[in-house]
């Protein structure tokens, strides 16, 4: 049985080790002064079953380079029966840098002229049939789709996790759609030549 | 068929080998579908993609014996059906398979639950039989206050989802749905697509041709036809959330 090409067996969750961008966590300190535990809890609750993947140890590492950046400060609280945690605190520095980055327009990369340039040259190199590169292409971003839909699914009404997973359905949904419209052309070119 | 006799069966519900289908002659000949190898096991969930014209809907109703292949055989719980007479085909349709289509076909001049009711009556089930069975099959499409409806009352989504009801009233081996949301908008499709996925959480084997990528992604396994063959197929199934992170733009 082939094995999915996008979501496989072969990449446990484990092995993924993802972050997010370090003005979230800027972002996140701008309601209050917060310890990492808490930031984690609240990315926890935005991200919903995504933020399994999250590399544990990436938000304590990220605080400590903020705050190295002069971007937050920290303060050590006592606590009764553990050890002392930091709690952090955004700078003028930290807001200024948070409101820049809320009104920045720079969207994340859609990259459909990478794979529109690989069927072309596979065709003009006679490489292999780009029909079947679209086929094998599909199938990857069905079985994302299939992992972001299931995700959604079970999701209660009315998540903001679930409205991330949604986001990821539809634009896979758009992908889908060109990538329909590439097999039409590849087709219909084929049967021209 | 009934339940007992099916317990004794372990290979795959439905199996086809060289599966054929031609149409026309001569320099007319279209190979509708080409030495097809298929096999679904009992609970699991398979999506058929492809362009118009593939052949898939083609291989729906040889699989589900509304039409008779070229060449090739199609089995149904260990059973070759192929070649059976008419009406023993339309018995078997009738026991064990459940029907899907884009159009619907329900029966205008009947409500919901009668439509329901209809396939377990001509099965020879006993009207309170048949009646109960429909009430909690509309429950379960979430149509119980529609129940005495009929059709040109109701919405799109809401006649298809009659008509999957329908579909399982006499507990089919198999659902066969072609196209089940070609006639439906966004959010009637996203009420089909939640009970396609319901199905294929309580363990019904469901065989879905479909265009729409959303309703394939709820199968278990997906195989794309091109010019009557299959060309590609992927399990669905082994999602991880570190992919989905990916997806989702986290950064990796």
């Amino acid at each position: 049985m082939p094995e999915a090409v996008g979501v496989s067996s072969r990449e446990p969750s484990q092995g993924y080790q993802l972050r997010v961008v370090q003005e979230v966590l800027l972002a996140l300190l701008a309601k209050e002064p917060s310890h990492g535990y808490q930031l984690r809890a609240r990315l926890e609750l935005a991200l919903g079953p995504l933020a399994e993947a999250l590399n544990a140890g990436h938000v304590y590492v990220t605080l400590n380079r903020l705050e190295k950046a002069g971007l937050v400060t920290s303060e050590r609280v006592g606590q009764i029966d553990r050890p002392d945690r930091k709690v952090y605190e955004l700078t003028a520095a930290g807001r200024a840098r948070v409101m820049e980055w809320l009104g920045d327009t720079s969207w994340p990369k859609p990259a459909p002229a990478e794979f529109h340039l690989k069927l072309v040259a596979a065709a003009a190199a006679g490489l292999g049939d780009p029909v079947r590169l679209v086929d094998a292409q599909r199938h990857a971003l069905l079985a994302g789709l299939a992992a972001a839909q299931r995700a959604a699914l079970a999701e209660p009404d009315g998540s903001v996790a679930g409205l991330l997973l949604e986001g990821v359905v539809l634009r896979l949904q758009a992908d889908l759609r060109w990538l329909e419209a590439c097999a039409q052309y590849w087709t219909s070119t084929k049967e021209r030549r | 068929m009934n339940a007992s006799e099916s317990l004794q069966h372990l290979g795959p519900v439905l199996r086809a080998r060289g599966l054929e289908k031609q149409y026309g002659q001569g320099m007319g000949l279209v190979r509708a579908l080409d030495a097809v190898e298929l096999e679904v096991a009992a609970g699991e969930t398979l999506a058929v993609m492809g362009p118009s014209g593939c052949g898939k809907s083609t291989l729906l109703h040889l699989l589900g014996g509304l039409e008779r292949p070229s060449a090739g055989e199609v089995w149904l719980e260990g059973r070759r059906i192929d070649g059976l007479s008419e009406k023993a085909l339309a018995r078997l349709r009738r026991h064990a398979i459940g029907f899907v289509f884009q159009a619907f076909h329900l029966m205008d001049e009947l409500t919901a639950t009668e439509n329901v009711e209809l396939p377990a009556l001509l099965a020879g089930r006993s009207p309170r039989a048949a009646r109960r069975r429909a009430a909690e099959l509309l429950e379960r499409v979430g149509l119980t206050d529609r129940a005495a409806h009929l059709p040109s009352a109701l919405s799109g989504g809401e006649r298809q989802r009659v008509a999957i009801a329908r579909a399982l009233s006499n507990e089919p081996l198999v659902v066969l749905a072609d196209e089940p949301t070609g006639n439906l908008d966004s959010s009637a499709t996203l009420d089909v697509l939640r009970l396609l996925d319901g199905l294929r959480s309580s363990g019904q084997t469901l065989l879905i041709v479909t265009h729409d990528s959303r309703i394939a992604a709820t199968a278990d396994r997906l195989i794309s036809m091109r010019d009557g063959a299959f060309v590609e197929e992927t399990r669905l199934t082994h999602g991880s959330t570190g992919r989905l992170g990916e997806l989702a733009g986290l950064e990796g």
